[in-house]
Formats: structure tokens, C-alpha cells, sequence
């Protein structure tokens, strides 16, 4: 593979990677609160309530899909900056927006939606830039070698 | 009170990002595979500044279960994005990220529009 095509990869997998994240962050929020609505008992700092709101099989499945999208989170920043990471998982602000307004019927006041538009327009700023701006350029290379 | 949970929140989500953005760039590309997610829990068992990095996650979420529990979500949202303004100021000061004149502009548009939609 040429250096052009190398990288070109690489960015199309930073995006699969990023959508996999919002999607696995959304879903499990949405089982979590989905979930903890049906939780008898109120949670608080006690974390063996945590255990037993576990037991709902919706609140599991929301814990898992969050589990995993946070190691979905770590494999992006092996591919990007912190500083591209944050701003551009922000998306994930705009599809709860959209998934409360399309879904769950919610009002949307206007200035939640001058936020939602904001973050959209900050976030793909920020993902015109280059995505690794710290040292080696041959991090994929470990990768190559397997 | 409220504030003693914010600072904790911040801090662990700080620390938390800080550290596995560190570890990960050093284990090099991953993948999110099965196999690649087997190899990110055994990096994880590996390299202990990332472990901690994982457990200040932990406390960070359970310091915003709490803090939400108290405060409505229009203060918890917008009071736990300063950590968004502190890591991206570690990213360039510490990770040595070189943050462009277009990646600023964008990172300011973003968290003016996450304090629109949580205030």
C-alpha cells in the first residue's frame, strides 16, 4: 500500500470507528434510563444498588453496550488526538436531540436547537483537521507487521 | 456540596482521558473487532496508568449519578464541560497536540453549543 492509501484507510476506519462509538453510547443510555425507569428502588451512592438495578435484563444490556463503547472510545484515541476526540464525539449531543425530538416525541426548545446546530458545525471543524498530530508517523505499522 | 461533586467529576474525567490518550497512542492502532476488544481489555490489564485511567471513569460516572440526582440537568451539563476546556488546554500543554488556529475555532463553537443545549 502507497503512504496515500495508508492513510486514507486509516481515516475511513477513524470514522467507523466514531460512529460505533456514538452508536453503542446512544443505545446504552437509552436501555440505562429505559431500564432504570423500571427499577423499583431509587439508586444513590450506595453502588450495591447499582448491583441489583443489574439484575433488569434491559439495565444489563445498557451496561454492556456502554462497556463496550468505552473501549470503542480507547480504540479511537489510538487513532486521533484528545483534542480531535472530544469536540467531534460531541455529535453524540446532536443524536440525542434528534432521537428525543424523531422517537420520543420531546419539544425542542430554539435554543437547544442553536446549541444542536453549533455543536454540528464545531464538530466538523474540528474533523477537517488532522487527526494525529503527536509523534510517530508509524503507529500503523505494528499493525502491518501481524 | 454541589461543587465538591463537580470538582470531582472534572478531575476524574481530566485524569481519565488524559491517561488513556497517552497509553493508547503508545499501544498503537487498535481495532474494534471481538478480537481487537480481547486485545484492548488485556492492554488495559497491561498498562497500569491506563487501569487507572479506566477506574477515574468509573468515578467520574458515578460522581455525575450523584450530581444529577441533586442538581438539574442544566447546571450538572454545563458545570462537568469545563473539563472539556482543561483537557483540551492539557492536550497542547501535556500531550503536546498541536492544536491549529481551525481545531480551536471549532472546539469554541462545540462548547458554546453544549452549554446551549444543557442550559
Amino acid at each position: 500500500m502507497t503512504a496515500a492509501t495508508t492513510r486514507q484507510a486509516s481515516a475511513i476506519k477513524t470514522v467507523g470507528v466514531l460512529l460505533l462509538f456514538l452508536g453503542l453510547k446512544a443505545g446504552g443510555n437509552s436501555f440505562m434510563a429505559w431500564g432504570m425507569k423500571h427499577v423499583p428502588e431509587r439508586v444513590s451512592m450506595n453502588p450495591v444498588l447499582y448491583i441489583h438495578a443489574m439484575a433488569n435484563p434491559v439495565v444489563a444490556l445498557g451496561v454492556f453496550a456502554l462497556a463496550l463503547s468505552l473501549l470503542t472510545r480507547m480504540a479511537l484515541f489510538s487513532l486521533a488526538d484528545l483534542s480531535f476526540v472530544l469536540p467531534v464525539t460531541a455529535i453524540g449531543y446532536v443524536f440525542a436531540v434528534l432521537i428525543g425530538k424523531l422517537f420520543l416525541a420531546e419539544t425542542v426548545s430554539g435554543q437547544r436547537w442553536m446549541g444542536t446546530a453549533l455543536i454540528f458545525l464545531g464538530a466538523v471543524l474540528v474533523g477537517t483537521t488532522r487527526r494525529n498530530t503527536t509523534g510517530s508517523e508509524n503507529t500503523g505499522s505494528e499493525n502491518n507487521a501481524r | 456540596m454541589r461543587w465538591v461533586l463537580v470538582v470531582v467529576i472534572v478531575f476524574a474525567t481530566v485524569m481519565a482521558d488524559l491517561l488513556q490518550s497517552f497509553e493508547m497512542k503508545r499501544a498503537g492502532e487498535q481495532s474494534v473487532s471481538a478480537k481487537g476488544f480481547a486485545r484492548l481489555l488485556q492492554t488495559i490489564a497491561e498498562r497500569r496508568l491506563l487501569f487507572l485511567g479506566v477506574l477515574c471513569n468509573a468515578v467520574s460516572f458515578f460522581g455525575f449519578m450523584a450530581l444529577v440526582q441533586r442538581e438539574p440537568l442544566s447546571f450538572a451539563v454545563p458545570a462537568s464541560s469545563a473539563s472539556f476546556v482543561l483537557e483540551t488546554l492539557l492536550a497542547k500543554f501535556v500531550l503536546h497536540e498541536k492544536i491549529g488556529v481551525r481545531r480551536a475555532a471549532g472546539t469554541a463553537i462545540v462548547l458554546v453549543g453544549v452549554v446551549l443545549v444543557g442550559g
